[in-house]
């Protein structure tokens, strides 16, 4: 037993790898593609928001700009694009001849790697440090950034001559290494990068979330009032975790523009940011492995009920809000790993009832 | 001059408008620690109310027609009250004490209005009440015979998903007859036409003329801030408000019916949006989405000025209304016409409605690094709990 728990996740991989790219067609495997891309921000919502205590609202700015930097980079080295001026065509029609110096380094593919995780990274650490060190918090924390979200939306949607406001970025007629970026051969390949990178967040999440660190995050989360009295400043734990997330969503957010092909000012939306939380929820917060299902689950349910009843879907996702947030708080991991299948199963006679709390009787009973 | 002065107007009254969806919201928040993002919707709701009243007058015409929007008020803060009390009764009570999950279940509900309001139709009215009186008698039935039992709940909760799929079902077969599947307002936007006496000027005041609708939001808000102090420091019901404001476990020692008083804030905080949800009928038309554009500036005003503080949401709401009026507009640049170029080049950039929210938003996080519980924070020894 102990050593198929050890095995499980390898197993899991290969069938990501392996067998998920044999089994489904192109645009399936894309979709998972996008699925998993869309987990690496999940797990950072759990960072900040199962760990820490911090609901934030704004993931989208984050996700958004690790999209926009692996697009302009994109758009900039694609001959077939370039206009006259040698820059992307939409500039002309804004009548822009010279580049925007912002868009400069962005020529480099090395710069434009570094800096789809270091510039949401930055701005997450500074908006955070600003909002941290009032000790803003709670709900007010929510809704700062919420309103930093929306800021940077108007911001990317009005100015049309930087980026090429509603339209987004396209990145599908783009060319990497001489091939089309939306071609089928180049989507197996962001499959498989997505599929290796998501571990490597997973193992990122999990160093930051075990040890001293990880120990002061979930105090943040249960007494930020006690550990500051324990002699602790929380304002740095804080800025940290949220920087490190921001990252994260870049990463993600540069994942799911390639495979998704555009990126555009609706990925920071107010509602797809808190579509992202109610990922974190209905998978199950504080664990590591609640977030990726959530993810998929709900997503792969998206595209379910888009497919069969696209007017159903708000409805249907509405109801997950409010079915997740009264009945299931722990979410689908912890429905099962904190004794609520135990206690369904008892109800109807099929596993022995437990004596005490379930909590206790693990403590008697070490799992692992 | 004129112009400036005009430009001052407009951001008054779409501060008034704010100020009034801005009080709800901040009496809720002040009291419950709640933070309820289906209130945009609840304005939402206010201005489909006044196009059906508005609507449902139209045949009579005249003078009759005319008094359309007096009752249309009225009638918006009670229906959006009792949507309110309803919302308050069955959901937010559950989740006490856990503000966060209150916002994302608040959200759940603001996406099931938006959708409900573009695909109601008679069709779909009729399903939800099968579905409801069937899960009803379904849970009644089950009482009746497994309440003893250990999967009482879990059955129970299945006798409800199954009475979901005959409403389904039900909605499905009534769309078959025609006249019923007619969607009631469609997700298009809808116009409401101002009552004669609102359009045209309510006369000048040397050369500056007064927009009627203007003033008479402006004079609307101020009226109903009025009753809301009144209310507040004046009622039986408003000393119970303020008492479990500042201490609610105190409070609920001393005999105040905590429970009641969380219920009708919540209708009071719910009424006023559905008010400025008619107020924004006259400015414009309207929409399914019509929340998602007020909400965050209500929370930029709650923000800024602070919580349980009818004075400081008062400042904040008129000051972002202004300011996003003035800027937006560009104004500035026809009223000062010989500014240096730097100062010129920053205010055309923030010359769009859009860019004067960011410029707001720019604003209030300066601000709040030097004041960051708000313009009158709260004092007193339990306010960080």
């Amino acid at each position: 037993m102990k050593l198929f728990q050890r095995l499980v996740p390898w197993i899991l991989l290969a069938i990501a790898l392996f067998i998920l790219p044999a089994a489904l067609d192109d645009f399936r495997l894309n979709l998972f593609g996008r699925y998993f891309a869309l987990s690496i921000t999940a797990l950072a919502i759990d960072l900040i928001w199962g760990y820490t205590g911090l609901l934030s609202l704004g993931q989208g700015i984050f996700f958004a700009l690790g999209g926009y930097a692996v697009a302009m980079n994109l758009m900039l080295n694609t001959k077939s694009l370039a206009g006259g001026n040698g820059i992307p065509k939409f500039f002309e029609n804004y009548g822009v001849a010279q580049l925007p110096f912002f868009w400069q380094p962005f020529w480099s593919p090395v710069f434009s790697l570094i800096a789809l995780w270091v510039i949401p990274a930055a701005v997450a650490g500074v908006v955070g440090w600003l909002i941290f060190r009032n000790r803003i918090k709670g709900v007010y924390f929510s809704i700062i950034t919420q309103a930093a979200l929306m800021v940077f939306f108007h911001f990317f949607n009005g100015q049309q001559k930087l980026f090429d406001g509603t339209n987004g970025l396209k990145t599908s007629t783009t060319e990497l290494f001489g091939q089309l970026v939306g071609s089928p051969e180049m989507q197996v390949w962001f499959y498989r990068l997505t599929v290796v990178l998501l571990p490597l967040a997973f193992l990122v999440c999990r160093y930051f979330t075990s040890g001293r660190f990880g120990d002061a995050l979930i105090a943040i989360r249960d007494d930020e009032s006690r550990l500051r009295f324990a002699g602790f400043n929380p304002v740095p734990f804080k800025t940290m975790v949220f920087l490190v997330a921001g990252a994260l969503c870049g990463i993600s957010g540069a994942l799911y523009t390639v495979q998704s092909g555009i990126v555009s000012p609706q990925y920071m939306s107010i509602s797809f940011s808190i579509e992202m939380v109610i990922w974190v929820a209905v998978g199950g917060r504080g664990s590591l492995v609640g977030p990726i299902i959530g993810a998929v689950v709900v997503n792969y349910l998206r595209s379910l009920v888009s497919e069969a009843l696209p007017e159903a879907w708000l409805f249907v996702q509405g109801a997950l809000f409010i079915f997740v947030v009264v009945l299931m708080p722990d979410g689908i991991y912890g429905w099962i790993t904190k004794g609520g299948l135990t206690t369904f199963l008892a109800a109807f006679g099929i596993a022995k009832k437990s004596k005490t709390y379930p909590q206790l009787d693990k403590e008697v009973i070490p799992v692992d | 001059m004129e112009l400036f002065f005009s430009q001052i107007l407009d951001g008054l009254s779409i501060g008034s408008v704010l100020l009034l969806a801005a009080t709800g919201l901040a009496i809720v928040f002040g009291l419950m620690g709640v933070i309820n993002l289906a209130h945009g919707e609840f304005m939402m709701l206010g201005a489909y109310v006044t196009y059906v009243v508005q609507s449902a007058f139209k045949p009579m015409g005249g003078v009759i027609f005319e008094l359309y929007f007096p009752v249309s008020l009225i009638l918006a803060f009670i229906v959006t009250a009792l949507v309110g009390v309803l919302l308050e009764r069955t959901l937010i009570r559950k989740l006490y004490g856990r503000p966060l999950e209150t916002l994302l279940a608040t959200w759940g509900v603001s996406l099931i209005l938006i959708q409900l309001i573009r695909s109601v139709s008679t069709a779909m009215l009729l399903g939800i009440i099968v579905g409801v009186v069937v899960g009803y008698l379904f849970s009644k039935l089950l009482a009746a015979k497994f309440s003893a039992k250990p999967f009482f709940t879990y059955l129970n909760g299945l006798g409800w998903a199954i009475s979901i799929g005959i409403g389904l079902v039900a909605v499905n077969l009534f769309d078959k007859i025609r006249p019923l599947a007619k969607p009631w307002f469609g997700p298009r936007n809808i116009d409401v036409t101002a009552p004669k006496w609102l359009q045209g000027s309510w006369g000048m005041i040397g050369t500056i003329e007064l927009p009627g609708l203007r003033i008479f939001i402006i004079l609307l808000s101020a009226l109903l801030l009025l009753a809301t102090y009144w209310f507040l420091t004046k009622s039986v019901w408003g000393l119970r408000i303020r008492a479990v404001t500042q201490n609610r476990q105190m409070s609920n020692c001393l005999g105040i019916p905590t429970d009641r008083v969380d219920s009708i804030t919540f209708g009071i905080g719910s009424g006023l949006a559905g008010v400025a949800g008619c107020a924004i009928t006259l400015l414009g038309s309207v929409g399914p989405n019509l929340g998602a554009a007020y909400i965050v500036s209500c929370f930029m005003v709650i923000v800024l000025g602070g919580v349980g503080n009818l004075l400081g949401t008062v400042l904040a709401s008129l000051l972002l209304g202004i300011i996003q009026s003035v800027i937006g507009s560009g104004t500035l640049l026809t009223i000062f016409p010989n500014m240096p170029m730097a100062a010129k080049g920053v205010i055309e950039f923030f010359a769009t409605t859009s860019m004067s929210l960011v410029l707001v938003f720019i604003f209030i996080i300066v601000f709040l690094q030097f004041r960051p519980n708000g313009m009158f924070p709260q004092k007193g020894r339990s306010v960080d709990a």
